[in-house]
């Protein structure tokens, strides 16, 4: 942050009856109370517009701006450029950041248009006919072998664990630690609400969420954070965390201040200390030593979970993918150059890996050609921002989606971007126990499962007017899917004809 | 719009061609003269033991190129001639026809297999050579027009059968030639289609990991490539290759008993890519079955009819009627659910 402000806040004098209140909301330190003058001041350049002082003020007196700053404008030197510039010059340090990539590279989402069913085959509505979503992450048997006895019809075809689901819409894993278990609390109930699951992040699972395990998905990271045999066990799968679409190739860090005592009992480390955690895996170098990762935790599991790979999407996502799924991964979890974190350097998250429509695309085309499409599932995430973006995304090839912005903004984010100081003045990205009981695990809940549920309807509206009824016939489907001014290379790696074709 | 029809003789007797050809000219406002055909099973008795190519062919070079390159490959042709046909106005011979009777060289390990990769080669290489049916004891006929100028270009009449099937043509969505009309074929499979796979695209990737090629811009040839994947390939029971095409609502399997639950499950957790999602209503054939099929919601009409000797099905029951006034029972099949009639003796 450089000192000059980015924000205004007009306190309408009229109006405010002085009550204080917004000073008490603010958890950015930006409001006082003068007494002489018996006025709210502020500070502009702490404001971080979170809108917390705003929505909760009694008489709506206050309102924030963009403030006006005359840079003088150069193309080269942008405002942007030049604030990071005089902040690094003061600080000497990385640029640390929260929430998805800033940069605007073109998204491939909103170049892709989806088909509709006109005369030929009629548009189907899902309020008087069934609309099937339901969606199994997991390893499928390449064909099945069946035995007839006597008009009995037997099944000779061992089944792996799968992990069934709803809607093909999850929840991103996003940790304990660098969220309230408020927040923890809210997600998991949604996502059982609506009978999905969510993730648990790197930061282990509190106790107080056991009850819920069953649509939570565990996490094991190069921290290794909370992971013990219930906590294995009593999921509903695992997933081994080896990059973020945020911050592929770089490592978490938890600071010691947050680390209270139930996060420090949750993360099985001494509490104040910080959480690091290693960029690679210590144990993990190469290909083979995720294998003996993948069979480590299914045999601390007896074969009963899938374990699923999340790695980051990058330019070689296509022959990895294909490694891990070798290596014995019930699903591969891509995560695009869009997608969230708490904190990372800005360079970073703006800069490296690859959008997730192309990751999935290239992932899904290279299992194919090598036969083991069944072998294991693909969950998308990075950017996933509406059910239009669900709906392209399964039809581009992904078996599901995982969203954790959206999921949050539900909750009541106002990406406000400061996630990594724990300051969230709704609750969601703090340990302050003041902050964290703002946001109500009860109305969380709905509110997620509202969303959910409100883009699983969606994608039902989608799946009608394509003529299809059930979402196996959209998953992979690229031929209902149109580019608009995409380029020839891009489409031919979508495997997307371009409108009009 | 399409219209499709079939008869199958329960004792495996032969049926005079005729037949399926006024059944299918009783539906004739339900198409548009852009493609006609009819697949016939059993009507190459003497040579039925060896596999009967239908090539249709855009000229003299395209046949001259590929009989050439069929020297390379590991099968005897045992008999080759033009197919017969009749000069008449309202076809032009856009193309020729030719069958050749063949089997593999005895070091094929699995003949079906070698036949289906040398159809599948020759139709994706585009060199003006088409395979248009490629099974043991039967033949694809035909092309752009009314089915009963079909049946009249290739003398269709002359032939008999114990199944039938017919189509005529509505193309909505892609162009009508003689290659993009029905049946489609892959070894003993025959389709023909009335609506539209909506899950093509899907369908047809699902495939091609098993190797098959969609090269004839038409969605229906999944249709015939699934059935030979599913039934001959993975072995399922024709009702098992039904469930997949079109399994039962997920709502619907509360009424099962666990086993079938778990089955059901089981098939759509392999099969999902398989499944047929769209208005259709197909009739699928081999040497000694054949199986109506509507999609999950019936939005194509699908009428079937038994009597004590024959099974037909047909898109609407006054064709049925056409050549059979009285049947035992005739019925319009539930959404999703196979009808399912077999040869029960081959005479």
């Amino acid at each position: 942050m450089s000192s000059l402000p980015e924000f205004k806040i007009n306190i309408d004098r009229e109006i405010c009856n002085v009550c204080r209140r917004c000073i008490r909301e603010c958890s950015f330190d930006v409001l006082r109370y003068d007494e002489e003058k018996n006025k709210i001041i502020s500070d502009d350049a702490l404001c971080v517009a979170c809108q917390r002082c705003m929505e909760k003020c009694p008489t709506k007196a206050i309102t924030i701006d963009k403030r006006p700053i005359a840079f003088s404008s150069h193309p080269t030197w942008t405002e942007e450029i030049r604030r990071d510039i005089l902040a690094q010059a003061e600080t000497g340090s990385a640029i640390l950041v929260s929430t998805g990539c800033e940069v605007r590279y073109p998204s491939i989402f909103d170049h892709l248009l989806i088909d509709a069913c006109q005369v030929t085959n009629p548009a189907i509505d899902p309020l008087r006919e069934p609309m099937e979503l339901t969606t199994f992450i997991g390893k499928k048997p390449k064909m099945l072998e069946l035995r007839e006895e006597n008009e009995e019809i037997e099944l000779m075809t061992e089944i792996t664990p799968n992990l069934e689901i709803k809607t093909p819409i999850t929840i991103a894993h996003m940790s304990y630690g660098a969220l309230s278990l408020n927040a923890h609390k809210s997600l998991a109930r949604g996502a059982k609400m609506v009978g999905t699951v969510m993730g648990t992040g790197e930061g282990g699972l509190h106790k107080d969420l056991y009850p819920l395990a069953d649509s939570i998905v565990v996490q094991v990271a190069s921290g290794r954070f909370g992971v013990h045999r219930e906590y294995l066990n009593i999921a509903a799968g695992i997933e081994i965390k080896i990059g973020q679409g945020a911050k592929p190739g770089i490592g978490g860090h938890l600071p010691g201040r947050k680390v209270s005592e139930a996060i420090s009992e949750t993360r099985m480390i001494p509490t104040g200390t910080d959480a690091l955690s290693p960029a690679p895996h210590h144990d993990i170098y190469s290909i083979e030593d995720l294998s003996r990762l993948i069979y480590a935790l299914k045999e601390a599991t007896r074969y009963e979970k899938p374990v699923f790979v999340k790695i980051a999407a990058v330019h070689n996502s296509a022959p990895i993918a294909s490694g891990i799924v070798r290596a014995g991964a019930d699903a591969v979890v891509l995560d695009g150059n869009m997608g969230g974190t708490g904190a990372s350097p800005k360079v970073i998250r703006d800069h490296l890996g690859i959008p997730i429509e192309i990751a999935i695309a290239v992932v899904d085309e290279r299992l194919r050609e090598e036969g083991i499409r069944n072998e294991a599932s693909i969950i998308a995430s990075g950017g996933i921002r509406s059910a239009a973006d669900v709906a392209k995304a399964i039809a581009l090839g992904a078996d599901a989606v995982a969203i954790g912005t959206a999921a949050l903004i539900a909750l009541g984010c106002r990406v406000c971007k400061r996630c990594f100081t724990g300051k969230c003045s709704w609750g969601i990205a703090t340990q302050d126990p003041n902050l964290v009981k703002r946001l109500d695990p009860e109305i969380g809940a709905q509110r997620v499962a509202n969303l959910i549920n409100a883009w699983s309807i969606e994608l039902k509206e989608i799946l009608g007017a394509l003529g299809l009824n059930s979402i196996e016939s959209l998953r992979g489907n690229r031929e209902r899917l149109r580019g608009i001014g995409l380029d020839h290379t891009m489409l031919e790696i979508l495997d997307v004809e371009p409108v009009g074709r | 719009m399409c219209g499709i029809g079939g008869i199958l003789s329960k004792h495996g007797k032969l049926i005079e061609a005729k037949k399926i050809i006024t059944l299918m000219d009783t539906m004739n406002y339900r198409y548009n003269g852009l493609g006609g055909g009819f697949s016939g099973y059993g009507i190459y008795p003497k040579y039925k033991e060896l596999y009967a190519l239908h090539i249709l062919y855009r000229d003299e070079i395209a046949k001259e190129r590929l009989e050439e390159s069929l020297k390379d490959e590991k099968i005897i042709i045992y008999k080759e001639e033009e197919i017969p046909t009749r000069n008449i106005k309202e076809i032009p011979k856009e193309m020729l026809s030719w069958r050749y009777f063949v089997d593999t060289h005895e070091d094929v390990k699995n003949k079906d297999d070698y036949i289906v990769d040398l159809v599948m080669g020759i139709n994706q290489a585009e060199n003006g050579a088409f395979v248009c049916s490629s099974g043991k004891n039967m033949g694809v006929f035909k092309a752009t027009g009314y089915p009963k100028d079909v049946a009249r270009l290739f003398k269709v009449d002359k032939y008999k059968g114990h199944i039938w099937l017919g189509h005529g043509r509505f193309p909505t969505n892609t162009p009508g030639w003689w290659g993009g009309a029905h049946p489609f074929n892959i070894l003993d499979w025959s389709v023909v289609h009335n609506g539209e796979i909506s899950s093509y695209g899907i369908n047809r990737r699902y495939l091609e990991t098993w190797g098959y090629k969609c090269t004839l811009l038409t969605d229906t040839e999944v249709v015939a490539y699934l059935c030979d994947l599913l039934v001959r390939r993975h072995k399922l029971p024709l009702k098992i290759a039904a469930e997949v095409l079109t399994p039962d609502f997920w709502k619907h399997t509360k009424r099962m008993s666990e086993k079938e639950r778990k089955l059901l499950k089981v098939i759509r957790m392999t099969y999902g890519s398989a499944m047929l999602n769209g208005p259709f209503g197909i009739i699928v054939a081999n040497r000694n079955s054949m199986m109506g099929l509507n999609d999950r919601i019936k939005l194509r009409p699908l009428i079937a009819a038994e009597t004590e000797d024959f099974s037909y099905l047909a898109s609407e029951e006054a064709a049925i009627m056409s050549i059979c006034s009285n049947p035992d029972k005739i019925w319009a099949p539930k959404a999703g659910e196979p009808v399912i009639a077999r040869v029960l003796k081959n005479e």
